[in-house]
């Protein structure tokens, strides 16, 4: 410690030199930082995780097949059948073998990928919208449209997603993608609207609603500019995770014959269409079903880096 | 406890012996994405047996970082990277997880900050002394440590200790809560207590009541204590050595009295100077009123006798417009379910009446549940009215409803205490200075960004400031575009509920003048809610005592200050740490 040469100070009375201890201005602004919002925060803290960049490359590459398929082979899915290829090996030409039908697997897995992912998108959509609006108008409003609201939704919660849709496509006189992701996003609404009405619970007490309101910002203009904003990144999170549960409970449905008509290519009914002669022909099974793991796999990857960068607290965890 | 004569010399005595403590250039990093991040730079200071030294500094200085690493609980990424901590002459810094966990609540005691989230609400406060107990081995056997809990929780100040073990902190008001931390951290006689902030969540009356407690037991027993605080005035009359910590490093230690009576260091001169007391004047603003209708000032050098002038002139522009706001009988009654379909009334405003001149600040002074930030929100008419009335110019406003009540939102504005939680962190500091305009409909685009870039000018901020969002803006820049919003509609009356509590002593000096500044420019008239009498001599003219939903006391600032007439007020005059120490400069 360096003596005191100041005059009057008792010996224990220690001063650092200023030049190692330099002041600065009193709450001085940093100029020369860049202006973070959140969502930057949270992109940085994506794009540095390798997991994000293989997720990302995965989920463009099964868009781009599922919206020009025929980029990626030149074989018919539908025709072209000869019977001595039933469920043949792979040859040149054909890298997946053959179905029991004797058409190219790899090709209709290649054209199945759009009916999964249609359904995928078109539920996750609905549900997030769905979702939403009747969580936040629920916890935002209260009384009785949440009371109302609520317990609507426990009583969906309570049948499983696809039991329930099981029974009703049983009974639908047609089955396409839409219908399909309507059934599904029927059932599975109250999980992201809980989350949202949760989550506008805690956004609305906060001192910025009470804020606008002092300004004289209308309630509903709050619930919009203020609260859904703040609300919503727990249902991001959730909804890109519940894109891959939408794409197997798809596959699921076909599987068992009362989701896509067959007439429909998709994973789900080609797995179910090679169960058949699946102790013999293993390959026209494992081929679609491969491709139903990788792309679910890569939507909950995403729904997972998305998860630790939109929520601070798992981010300080890892 | 108002003189510091008492003190025994202890410091000065116990130079033969070894030092407790010694810290010597402590460093302390955090690992971040982007390496190592310093939060402790080269810390030296010493402890003698039976001291009390204060480590003082604002948020962000180190100084509980430093004190937590003593007891090796830095949290998560921290690591002490450089320097030694020798208690007793051993290195903490080298000692093992296990025989740290034999020193830690033995031999040194810890006091955590926060009475409300440091003890676990699903266990009985009984269970969580008796926890400590058996932990460090004071007692052995059922019958030996409840008898010891017991006698834990009656040194603590818990007179009914025997009946208060089987409750749950829930059951505890927020002083006895540290009452029982304070139990805790001493239950086993440690050589040295640390206590990190111990009393700020407190109210001033029940800090003072909890620290002269402590302050006897430690004395008792020997202890000597290390107290973190962001308090100058505390510190100094707490502890007989002091540790001033700027940006992770010591910039002064030593005497409390001598660095108080003669800071050396810039920081400490500022620090010193920022401090309130009773010494203290009301802020007079150095520029002249604009706005102040018809009383005219000349724009000379800014003197004493200047100064005292247009506290005059004031005072008279005030008498003149005698009651701006006018607030008679207002009542608020909220109703508490109690279960099933019982419900019970709560007062929470209880006949208030008050009125608040042109161009002046009343300060409405009480401790938490007082009911004054009701009285806010009945202002503001955020909260409905049970009876009574509140005019502002002459205009009732408890009947306002849609395009009345519209306008009234333009000339009365909010400025609220937490400045972490009053900014949407979604919104960008433009877009939350221009929201009051956009929403009455103000302008067009152009006249508004001119608008936003006058406030920020304003509120002294630059207008590279308007890109920025709240999370990148410390507390005292965030309550200033709190202030630069509820200014953006040109407002005559601005509630200010606790809106400079949660600010570092430096920053709220410099919020305190730009309020003084922006009232003289503009000619506002603000009601201010605090707690904290120091900073009511700062900013008022008149004073409202509340207490338990009434006024118990009203006046003018010098007139309370100079012969408060209720034993309430005297009380929380006296709790005002510090207020009797004479502060250099």
């Amino acid at each position: 410690m360096p003596s005191n040469t100041t005059p009057g100070l008792s010996p224990d009375h220690y001063v650092a030199p200023l030049d190692e201890t330099p002041l600065k201005a009193v709450d001085a602004v940093d100029e020369t930082e860049k202006p973070r919002s959140s969502w930057n925060d949270a992109w940085d803290a994506m794009k540095t995780r390798p997991l994000f960049w293989i997720s990302a490359v995965l989920i463009l590459f099964v868009i781009v097949v599922a919206l020009f398929p025929q980029l990626f082979t030149s074989t018919s899915p539908t025709s072209g059948a000869s019977l001595p290829d039933s469920n043949g090996p792979a040859e040149s030409g054909h890298p997946m073998g053959f179905t029991l039908q004797g058409l190219d697997v790899y090709a209709r897995v290649v054209y199945g990928t759009r009916a999964s992912l249609t359904v995928g998108l078109l539920a996750t959509v609905l549900v997030t919208l769905v979702g939403i609006v009747i969580g936040s108008l629920a916890g935002y409003y209260g009384g009785w449209l949440d009371a109302l609201v609520s317990r609507l939704g426990d009583i969906f919660f309570a049948i499983p997603t696809v039991l329930g849709a099981i029974v009703l496509m049983s009974v639908l006189p047609s089955r396409t993608p839409l219908t399909v992701a309507l059934v599904l996003s029927l059932f599975a609404w109250p999980q992201i609207a809980r989350i949202m009405r949760g989550s506008v619970l805690g956004a609305k007490s906060s001192d910025y609603v009470m804020a606008s309101a002092a300004l004289g910002v209308s309630r509903f203009r709050i619930l919009i500019r203020h609260v859904i904003p703040n609300a919503i990144t727990p249902v991001i999170v959730v909804a890109t995770v519940s894109l891959g549960t939408f794409i197997v409970a798809e596959a699921t449905l076909s599987f068992l014959g009362i989701g896509l008509p067959g007439t429909v290519m998709s994973w789900g009914n080609d797995i179910n269409a090679a169960r058949a002669s699946l102790r013999v022909a293993p390959m026209p099974l494992i081929w679609p079903a491969a491709a139903l793991s990788v792309t679910v796999l890569s939507f909950l990857m995403m729904g997972d880096v998305v998860r630790d960068a939109l929520d601070p607290k798992a981010r300080a965890r890892r | 406890m108002t003189s510091t004569s008492t003190r025994p010399e202890s410091a000065g005595t116990a130079s033969s012996a070894t030092p407790l403590l010694e810290i010597k250039g402590l460093k302390i990093g955090f690992k971040t994405q982007s390496g190592y991040v310093d939060a402790v730079r080269g810390v030296d200071f010493t402890m003698m047996p039976g001291e009390r030294l204060a480590i003082v500094g604002e948020s962000g200085s180190g100084k509980s970082t430093t004190a937590t690493s003593i007891i090796d609980l830095l949290p998560g990424a921290g690591e002490v990277t450089g320097g030694q901590i020798l208690f007793e002459g051993k290195d903490l810094t080298k000692a093992t997880p296990a025989e740290m966990q034999a020193i830690r609540g033995r031999d040194i005691g810890y006091v955590p900050q926060d009475p409300m989230s440091n003890l676990n609400p699903v266990w009985s406060i009984g269970f969580q002394v008796e926890e400590a107990i058996r932990a460090n081995g004071v007692a052995t056997g059922k019958q030996a440590v409840r008898d010891r809990a017991i006698e834990v929780l009656k040194e603590a100040g818990l007179g009914d200790a025997d009946q208060r073990l089987k409750q749950f902190p829930h059951q505890f008001s927020g002083g006895m809560r540290q009452r029982v931390l304070i139990g805790i951290g001493l239950s086993s006689r440690p050589k040295l207590l640390i206590a990190d902030e111990p009393t700020s969540a407190l109210d001033v009356t029940v800090q003072r009541r909890i620290l002269d407690h402590l302050e006897t037991l430690t004395r008792d027993y020997g202890t000597s204590v290390l107290f973190i605080t962001h308090d100058l005035g505390l510190a100094a009359e707490r502890a007989e050595k002091l540790v001033v910590m700027y940006k992770g490093q010591v910039v002064e230690s030593g005497p409390s009295k001598e660095i108080l009576a003669n800071p050396q260091h810039p920081y400490t001169q500022r620090l010193v100077a920022a401090a309130p007391s009773l010494a203290s004047q009301r802020i007079q603003s150095s520029i002249a009123p604009t706005h102040t209708n018809d009383v005219e000032i000349s724009d000379e050098g800014a003197d004493d006798a200047e100064l005292m002038k247009r506290a005059h002139q004031r005072e008279e522009l005030g008498k003149r417009n005698a009651s701006y706001i006018q607030v008679e009988n207002l009542t608020k009654l909220y109703k508490i379910r109690q279960g099933g379909f019982k419900t019970t009334e709560l007062r929470a405003v209880d006949d208030v009446s008050f009125s608040i001149p042109r161009g002046t600040t009343m300060a409405l002074v009480g401790e938490s549940g007082s009911g004054k930030s009701t009285v806010a929100k009945l202002v503001l008419q955020l909260e409905s009215i049970t009876s009574g009335t509140v005019a502002i110019d002459g205009r009732s406003v408890g009947a306002l409803k849609g395009k009345d009540l519209f306008d009234f939102r333009r000339r009365v504005q909010p400025v609220f205490q937490d400045p972490y939680g009053s900014l949407d962190p979604m919104y960008s500091v433009g877009n939350t200075i221009a929201e009051p305009l956009v929403t009455h409909g103000i302008g067009d685009r152009k006249s508004r960004q001119k608008r936003v870039h006058e406030l920020l000018d304003q509120v002294s901020l630059p207008v590279s400031m308007v890109n920025r969002y709240p999370g990148e803006l410390s507390g005292g820049q965030r309550q200033r575009i709190a202030v630069a919003r509820a200014l953006a509609l040109k407002p005559d009356v601005i509630v200010l509920d606790e809106a400079v509590s949660a600010l570092d002593v430096l920053v709220q000096g410099q919020v305190l003048d730009l309020l003084t500044d922006l009232q003289t420019e503009l000619g506002l008239t603000y009601l201010f809610i605090t707690h904290d009498l120091a900073v009511v001599r700062l900013i008022a003219d008149n004073v409202c005592v509340m207490q338990k939903g009434r006024i118990v006391e009203a006046g003018t600032t010098d007139e309370i200050f100079a012969n408060p007439a209720q034993q309430y007020t005297r009380e929380l005059l006296e709790a005002i740490p510090g207020a009797n120490f004479e502060f250099g400069r």
